[in-house]
């Protein structure tokens, strides 16, 4: 059972780096600003929403799973104020 | 498994910082603010595979702190950023 466990954790981890590293390709290789914003607060956040399902069976020892999930919540409401931000920003320019 | 997740926390380092070129090269502004803003994700998640690693509870602290600084510093990147001003 902990076999079980410990496997899928690390393969939602290695999905999770996955997304990351797709995301962090397409801020390098996209072609204009709003593009490489959709792949930066789209593609990262996933990957880190995936980072953080995969280290939730280990939670226990670092505070809790509500301290992870709550991490996670608050880049993504931070990401969604600042999106809009920056693509008025990339627009007027 | 603490050290693939080590090992992991490593790979976003190294994903963090290949994306850091955005930085240099970034043709505007909004490239080099959404640059800082990956530095701020990618640390927040290579401090959590550290913290889950190395069974710390402050790391997870560190990331929240983290996470609040990074929202901090975008905002106040992109409000301080000059008005129709050609240069980057």
């Amino acid at each position: 059972m902990t076999i079980l466990v410990d496997a899928a954790s690390l393969l939602a981890i290695l999905v999770g780096l996955l997304f990351f590293a797709a995301g962090t390709a397409g801020l390098l290789r996209f072609p204009d600003a709003p593009s490489r914003l959709h792949a930066l607060t789209k593609a990262d956040h996933l990957g880190l929403g995936f980072i953080v399902l995969g280290l939730l069976p280990r939670a226990e020892a670092v505070g809790g799973a509500t301290r992870l999930i709550a991490v996670w919540v608050l880049v993504l409401l931070s990401s969604a104020v600042a999106g809009p931000l920056l693509a008025r920003l990339a627009r007027r320019r | 498994m603490p050290d693939a997740l080590m090992a992991a926390a490593a790979l976003v380092l190294l994903a963090t910082i290949a994306g850091l070129v955005r930085v240099l090269r970034g043709p505007s502004l909004v490239d080099r603010i959404m640059a800082a803003q990956l530095l701020g994700t990618g640390g927040i998640a290579a401090l959590l595979l550290a913290g889950v690693a190395t069974a710390t509870p402050a790391f997870v602290d560190a990331a929240l702190v983290l996470a609040l600084l990074a929202a901090f510093a975008t905002v106040a990147m992109a409000r301080a950023a000059p008005r129709r001003d050609d240069a980057p």
